[in-house]
């Protein structure tokens, strides 16, 4: 089975991330910069069906520069190889627009089965598996707990807001995972070494047929008005317990009229 | 005016939601609500009364296996030939997984921006959302067609405004490839009356302090005490004590209640993630140095297993 796997390069979200002031766009130059958590679960889910079904696992990412970083990493954990989306014009696209050019790289890389995270940390937009189904004409499996594969029949039960979807499609298809799908591996010393060798291929948005103005800011379909941070929230009263706490906890609650 | 179309969030069990509830009153700002109910077969009938209340003028409904049958798409595939026809001044969605994923195909259909995790809407499109953990508030506008949004529960107070709204039924014209992903089955795991975990006003949630799944009684407990929702910490769902529907956090599930309870929990960044725009914070931590009293608006150090007890017999006392 030919899989490709989404990799997102965010900003660590358990640092301070910033939007930037000169053009709104999320900070990803000084933040320390790591591949979207959700992500790893793909990958490891890519590896589990490559072994068990044989096949090839591609890493794709659309990013600056810097995105090389997360794609070594993506390939540390075994994929076999990468293709990288770099383009200046990409700055500042918006949702649709990468849709646009997600699916026309996966138009070419001839995929079964396209594996993404459920959300990235930076955005939590939730929206690129079905737009870039909806793009590509295949079936979007989203929020997968568990995914089998019997053939090229694809079985997932998704999570819901009231428990959960078991949900069919035949391949080729796009797939979202959440974090409970599996444990992702960690890379080894030899998957770090093997990973520096491995084929990265990159590719322009001329090479993809997309036309420069259908992307980054010109091409944007939302924009960014102004952005500005909360102060953090500051804490209140905190009293230890001498026998009386949980009677003072609702002392509390009352006053606030939740009692 | 013209129309806002509100894309109805609703479940079997308890009809329809507080989401909608809030869409339709924030519609109300922007023009004239019309619901849209997509679903199974008798859904709008069903869903009509409480729809009125708050104010839909209008109904449209796409209904039956075709609709519901599969994931998502067939529902896109409506809405968007509705929007094309009606011409709405807005088009708003729950900002939940489904209404997230009808929103991006239909932003792909009409080749229309998409904002999501509104929390506010101004009549002008201008969008509120927060950004990375309720750190950033961020002021956006769709730029290309007509404002589409998805609206984070618990943003608006819901506002009742008596109609009484007629249901246009609406021919469905779904394609094959709509039908691509088929749902085989649907299972409920929600327990119990207790409201859902993102719309509640309340949320009572337990963390790795709680000990094991069986000491999860006594969040549960306390939280039906406030009549509120219960929730878990990554660390609680990761050593199994809860099931996964109901983690907050970067990870699970981004709520917003008047009231937040952490019971047990330390207040990791992931979890922080989750629940720090609750209005009012409360914890109970054995560890004085845990990051969550820096968010508590009242924070109690000491043994969880002693206090929230305590907490529960003077509520009961109250009562």
């Amino acid at each position: 089975m030919n899989i490709v796997v989404l990799v997102k390069q965010v900003p660590d979200s358990g640092a301070d991330r910033n939007l930037r002031n000169d053009d709104n766009t999320v900070d990803r130059g000084s933040a320390n910069n790591v591949i979207n958590e959700m992500d790893e679960y793909a990958i490891e889910e890519a590896l589990k069906i490559k072994e068990a079904h044989g096949g090839e696992v591609t890493i794709l990412t659309m990013g600056p520069d810097r995105a090389t970083e997360s794609i070594r990493k993506a390939l540390s954990m075994g994929p076999d190889k990468a293709v990288h989306v770099l383009d200046d014009a990409l700055h500042g696209s918006c949702a649709v627009a990468t849709s646009k050019v997600l699916a026309a790289a996966l138009g070419q890389l001839n995929a079964d089965l396209v594996i993404c995270g459920a959300e990235s940390t930076d955005g939590r937009v939730q929206v690129m598996p079905h737009m870039i189904a909806e793009r590509l004409g295949v079936a979007a499996l989203t929020g997968a707990r568990k995914l089998t594969v019997d053939g090229a029949t694809l079985t997932v039960e998704r999570q819901t807001e009231e428990g959960y979807e078991v949900v069919t499609a035949a391949t080729p298809a796009v797939v979202s995972v959440w974090d409970t799908i599996n444990e992702p591996r960690y890379p080894s010393f030899k998957g770090i070494m093997a990973a520096k060798k491995k084929p990265v291929q990159t590719l322009s948005l001329a090479e993809l047929g997309v036309a420069a103005d259908e992307v980054g800011f010109d091409g944007a379909t939302s924009a960014v008005v102004e952005h500005t941070k909360r102060p953090p929230r500051s804490g209140g009263a905190k009293i230890t317990d001498e026998g009386e706490g949980g009677v003072k906890l609702v002392e509390f609650l009352a006053t606030e009229k939740f009692v | 005016m013209s129309e806002v179309l509100v894309v109805v969030e609703a479940t079997k069990e308890f009809g329809v939601k507080k989401v909608t509830l809030e869409m339709l009153t924030l519609a109300r700002e922007l023009g004239t609500p019309s619901a849209v109910v997509l679903g199974g077969a008798g859904a709008a009938e069903a869903l009509s009364g409480k729809l009125g209340e708050y104010g839909a003028e209008k109904i449209y409904a796409a209904e039956g296996d075709e609709i519901d049958g599969y994931l998502v798409a067939p529902k896109a595939t409506v809405l968007a030939e509705l929007v094309k026809r009606v011409q709405p001044a807005a088009v708003l969605l729950a900002s939940a997984q489904e209404g997230k994923e009808i929103a991006a195909r239909l932003a792909v259909k009409l080749d229309n921006g998409i904002l999501t995790d509104v929390v506010g809407l101004d009549a002008d499109g201008t969008a509120t959302q927060v950004a990375f953990a309720g750190s950033t508030i961020v002021k956006s506008k769709v730029t290309k067609g007509l404002p589409l949004v998805t609206v984070r529960p618990n943003s608006v107070t819901p506002a009742p405004a008596a109609t009484t709204p007629a249901i246009e039924q609406l021919s469905v014209s779904v394609t094959d490839t709509d039908k691509l992903a088929k749902v085989v089955e649907r299972v409920a795991e929600q327990k119990g009356s207790r409201p859902e975990l993102t719309e509640a006003g309340v949320v009572v949630s337990g963390g790795r302090g709680v000990g094991n799944a069986d000491n999860f009684k006594l969040v549960e407990e306390l939280a039906d005490l406030l009549g509120g929702a219960v929730g878990a910490s990554r660390a609680a769902v990761d050593s199994g004590f809860y099931p996964h529907q109901f983690q907050v956090g970067q990870t699970g599930k981004t709520v917003s209640p008047q009231l937040y309870v952490a019971l047990g929990i330390s207040g990791a960044i992931q979890h922080r993630a989750g629940m720090q725009t609750s209005k009012t914070i409360v914890a109970v931590n054995k560890d004085g140095e845990a990051p969550i009293f820096e968010l508590a608006d009242f924070g109690v150090v000491g043994d969880l297993f002693k206090i929230v007890p305590q907490a529960a017999e003077e509520i009961r006392k109250r009562k």
